[in-house]
C-alpha cells in the first residue's frame, strides 16, 4: 500500500471494456432485484431493519461488557479466547496455535477479517499452506487475485476465465466453461483439501454474549466441512460481531441472506458452542482499528455492518467500476467509509466514488446512514488535509465565489459569454476532465436572477 | 496477549456513546395460514424435496427414494431405518468420506425459509451432515414453526455443542451467478415430514 488509491483512475481502466462493464453492472443488479423480491415477501421487513438497528446500537454502546460476557461464557464451554490489537497480532496468534499442533495444511472458509489481516501470505511465509474453500474465493486465490466483493468474491470473473484457471490448476478440459462442470471439478479438488487439512479456519457472522457461542453462515457447506474433519478450529472475528442475546439471531438470520442474495436463509447456519470431541476450538477477537472507529461519533454506525453486500449490489458506482478499483478488502459504499477510517490519506478518493443517491442507505438491513457518512467523510478528508491539490484549490475557488454574491453574479455572466464564444479546442482541453465524456450545456442567454426579476416586473 | 485484551476493553470504555435499550422483540412476526404447506414450498424453493408420511410408513417412504436405493454406504440415526455404517464404530470422521447418504432426525422445521434445526446430540460426528452425497432429514410434521423467532425460542443452547439450520442442499452461484446445486455438501436434501 505504498501509493494512494486512485479510484477514478482504476475505474477508468475498468470501464474501458464497455461490454464487460455492462455485464458486471447487470450481474449485480440481478442480485439486487433478488434481494428486493425477498424483502418484499416479508411483511415486517421494515420492523426487522429497525430492530436490527436498535440491537446494533446497543452493541456498539456496550461492547466492553458484551465482549467480557462472551469471553466468560465461551471459556466456560471450553472455547479458548484470544485478543488481538491489530492484524499482525492476529496473524501471530493464529500461527502460534497452528504451530503448537504441527499444522501443515489449513482450509479456510470465507472471512473478510483474515483478508483484512493478510493472513494467507503470512501463514504461507511460515510454511503453512492455506486453501480458501469458498468456491469464489478459491477461484480468486488460484488466479492470484483478491476478492472483488465480500459475498460474491469472483463476481468480476467470467466463466470462460474460470475455465482457463481451472484448466491450468485443476486439469479440467480446455475451453470448458459450464458452471456445473467447473463447480463439480472444484468440489472434487476441494474434497481432497478437506481430507488432508490439519486445521480449519472460519470467520464469524455473529458471536453471542449470552451463550458464549458463535454463528457461521455459508451456502456451500465449506465452513462446516472444514472444521468437522480436523480437530482444530480457529474462528477469527472483528470485535463488532457481538450480539447480546441468542434471540437476536432471529432478526439477523432473517435479514442477512435476504439482503445478500435474496435467499430466505443461508443453506447452513451453524452454531458453535464448544469444541468437538477431542478437539480444540479457538476464537481470536480482533480490534485492528475498530475501537477507534467506535470512538468517532460520525462513523461509529458503520460498525453495525453485518457484511451482506447489499450496498455494493445497488451502488451505481460500484457496479460500474468493479470491486478492485477500491483497493480495499471491503469495497463499495461501506468499504468507502471503513477504508478512510483506517487511512484517510491512502483512501481519500473513496468517499468521492459516490453519487450520494442514497440507494445504499435504503437497502442496508441495519439502517446504516451510509450516504450521510460518505458525505461527512468528504468534509473530514478536506479537514485532514488529505485532498489532492487540484480538488483543494478547486474547492477554495468555489467557496470564494459562492461566498460573495457580486463575484458569483460576475462569474455567471462571464461564463455565459465564455461558454458561448470560446472555441471547442480550448473549452475541452485537458483541464476539463468533466467534459471528457460529456458536452457542456448550452449557456442560457439570461441568468435565473434576471429572468426572475423580469417576471416580477411583469406581474 | 493480556495487554491487548485490557487495551481493547479500556478503549471501549472511553468516550461511551449513549446506550440504546434493547428491543423487546415481542412483535407479531409472520404467521402462515398453513405452516406445513408453507414449509414444503420453502424447502422446494431452496432446492430441496419433501415427503409426507405416517410414522408407520417412514421406512417404506425413505426406502422408495432413489437416493436410498442407489446408496451403498448409509448412515442412519433414525429408529426403524437401517443404515450400514455404525457411527459408534467410527473413531475418525475422515472414515465417513465415502458415505453416500445420511438419514438423521431433525428437531423442527421453519416455515418461512425451509430450514431444519438439527444438533449433534445424536450424531457422534457432525461431519455426517456435510460429507455425504445426499442427506435426508426427518421431522415430525407437528414440529414446524412459523418463523425464526419461534425457532430460536425452541433451542436450548445450554444443552448442545453444535447445532445447525439446514435449508436445502449445498449450493453456490459463484461462477457468473449460475446456481449450481451440490457445492461441497449434500447434492440433494429431502425432508420427510412424519404425521
Amino acid at each position: 500500500m505504498s501509493s494512494k488509491t486512485d479510484h477514478p483512475a482504476l475505474a477508468t481502466v475498468f470501464v474501458r471494456d464497455e461490454a464487460r462493464t455492462k455485464w458486471h453492472d447487470e450481474a449485480l443488479w440481478f442480485v439486487r432485484t433478488k434481494r428486493d423480491r425477498a424483502a418484499a415477501a416479508v411483511p415486517e421487513w421494515e420492523t426487522l431493519r429497525t430492530t436490527a438497528e436498535q440491537i446494533k446500537a446497543h452493541v456498539v454502546a456496550n461492547l466492553a461488557e458484551l465482549l467480557e460476557r462472551f469471553e466468560q461464557n465461551a471459556a466456560a464451554r471450553g472455547i479458548q479466547v484470544h485478543w488481538a490489537s491489530d492484524g499482525e497480532e492476529h496473524n501471530r496468534i493464529v500461527l502460534e496455535i497452528l504451530k503448537k499442533h504441527n499444522v501443515r495444511h489449513v482450509v479456510k472458509s470465507k472471512s473478510m477479517l483474515t483478508e483484512e489481516c493478510h493472513l494467507n501470505p503470512y501463514l504461507e511465509a511460515n510454511d503453512i499452506s492455506v486453501v480458501d474453500t469458498d468456491l469464489g474465493e478459491r477461484i480468486v486465490q488460484l488466479r492470484g487475485e483478491s476478492p472483488s466483493h465480500i459475498v460474491l468474491p469472483a463476481i468480476h470473473i467470467k466463466k470462460e476465465e474460470v475455465g482457463e484457471t481451472f484448466h491450468e490448476h485443476l486439469g479440467t478440459d480446455a475451453g470448458a466453461s459450464d458452471p456445473q462442470y467447473l463447480t463439480e471439478a472444484a468440489r472434487q479438488h476441494l474434497r481432497e483439501q478437506f481430507m488432508k487439512a490439519d486445521a480449519g479456519i472460519t470467520g464469524v457472522n455473529f458471536a453471542i454474549a449470552e451463550t458464549g457461542g458463535f454463528v457461521v453462515c455459508t451456502n456451500e457447506g465449506n465452513a462446516d466441512l472444514g472444521v468437522s474433519l480436523p480437530g482444530l478450529h480457529i474462528a477469527c472475528m472483528g470485535l463488532e460481531k457481538m450480539i447480546p442475546r441468542y434471540q437476536d439471531l432471529a432478526v439477523f438470520t432473517r435479514l442477512l441472506a435476504r439482503s445478500a442474495t435474496g435467499q430466505p436463509i443461508t443453506t447452513y447456519t451453524s452454531h458453535f458452542h464448544g469444541p468437538r470431541e477431542n478437539g480444540e476450538l479457538h476464537i481470536v477477537i480482533v480490534d485492528n482499528g475498530r475501537t477507534d472507529l467506535r470512538s468517532d461519533e460520525n462513523f461509529r454506525r458503520s460498525l453495525s455492518c453485518i457484511r451482506c453486500g447489499a450496498c455494493m449490489n445497488t451502488c451505481p458506482v460500484y457496479r460500474r467500476s468493479g470491486g478492485h478499483s477500491y483497493q480495499s478488502t471491503v469495497p463499495g459504499p461501506i468499504g468507502s467509509i471503513l477504508a478512510p477510517a483506517r487511512d484517510a490519506h491512502q483512501f481519500h478518493t473513496l468517499p468521492f466514488a459516490c453519487s450520494l443517491c442514497g440507494s445504499c442507505t435504503d437497502v442496508c438491513p441495519v439502517k446504516i446512514d451510509l450516504h450521510h457518512e460518505l458525505l461527512t467523510w468528504r468534509r473530514e478528508i478536506a479537514r485532514r488535509n488529505a485532498l489532492p491539490r487540484s480538488k483543494k484549490w478547486g474547492m477554495r475557488l468555489a467557496s470564494a465565489v459562492l461566498r460573495r454574491p457580486w463575484l458569483y453574479r460576475l462569474a455567471g455572466s462571464m461564463a455565459r459569454i465564455f461558454l458561448r464564444w470560446t472555441p471547442r479546442w480550448i473549452l475541452y482541453s485537458k483541464l476539463n476532465t468533466w467534459g471528457r465524456q460529456r458536452d457542456l450545456p448550452v449557456p442560457p442567454a439570461k441568468s435565473f436572477r434576471q429572468m426572475y426579476r423580469e417576471r416580477q416586473k411583469r406581474s | 496477549m493480556n495487554d491487548s485484551r485490557s487495551q481493547i476493553l479500556n478503549s471501549l470504555r472511553h468516550r461511551l456513546p449513549q446506550s440504546a435499550p434493547l428491543p423487546t422483540m415481542d412483535e407479531s412476526w409472520i404467521q402462515f395460514p398453513d405452516p406445513i404447506a408453507q414449509f414444503r414450498d420453502s424447502v422446494v424453493a431452496v432446492g430441496g424435496q419433501t415427503e409426507t408420511c405416517k410414522a408407520a410408513d417412514l421406512a417404506d417412504t425413505v426406502g422408495r427414494l432413489t437416493v436410498f436405493d442407489e446408496s451403498k454406504r448409509i448412515v442412519s440415526t433414525v429408529d426403524g431405518i437401517a443404515g450400514n455404517v455404525d457411527l459408534q464404530q467410527v473413531a475418525d470422521p475422515h472414515d465417513l468420506e465415502d458415505v453416500h447418504l445420511a438419514i438423521a432426525l431433525g428437531q423442527f422445521g421453519v416455515a418461512e425459509n425451509g430450514a431444519v434445526w438439527i444438533d449433534d446430540h445424536s450424531l457422534r460426528h457432525r461431519v455426517v451432515l456435510f460429507i455425504p452425497q445426499h442427506v435426508i432429514l426427518v421431522i415430525p410434521s407437528r414440529d414446524v414453526v412459523h418463523n425464526m423467532h419461534e425457532a430460536y425460542r425452541r433451542i436450548d443452547f445450554a444443552e448442545n455443542h453444535f447445532g445447525v439450520f439446514i435449508s436445502g442442499p449445498s449450493k453456490t452461484a459463484d461462477i457468473e451467478q449460475s446456481l449450481v446445486i451440490g457445492a461441497h455438501g449434500a447434492r440433494s436434501m429431502h425432508v420427510v415430514l412424519v404425521d
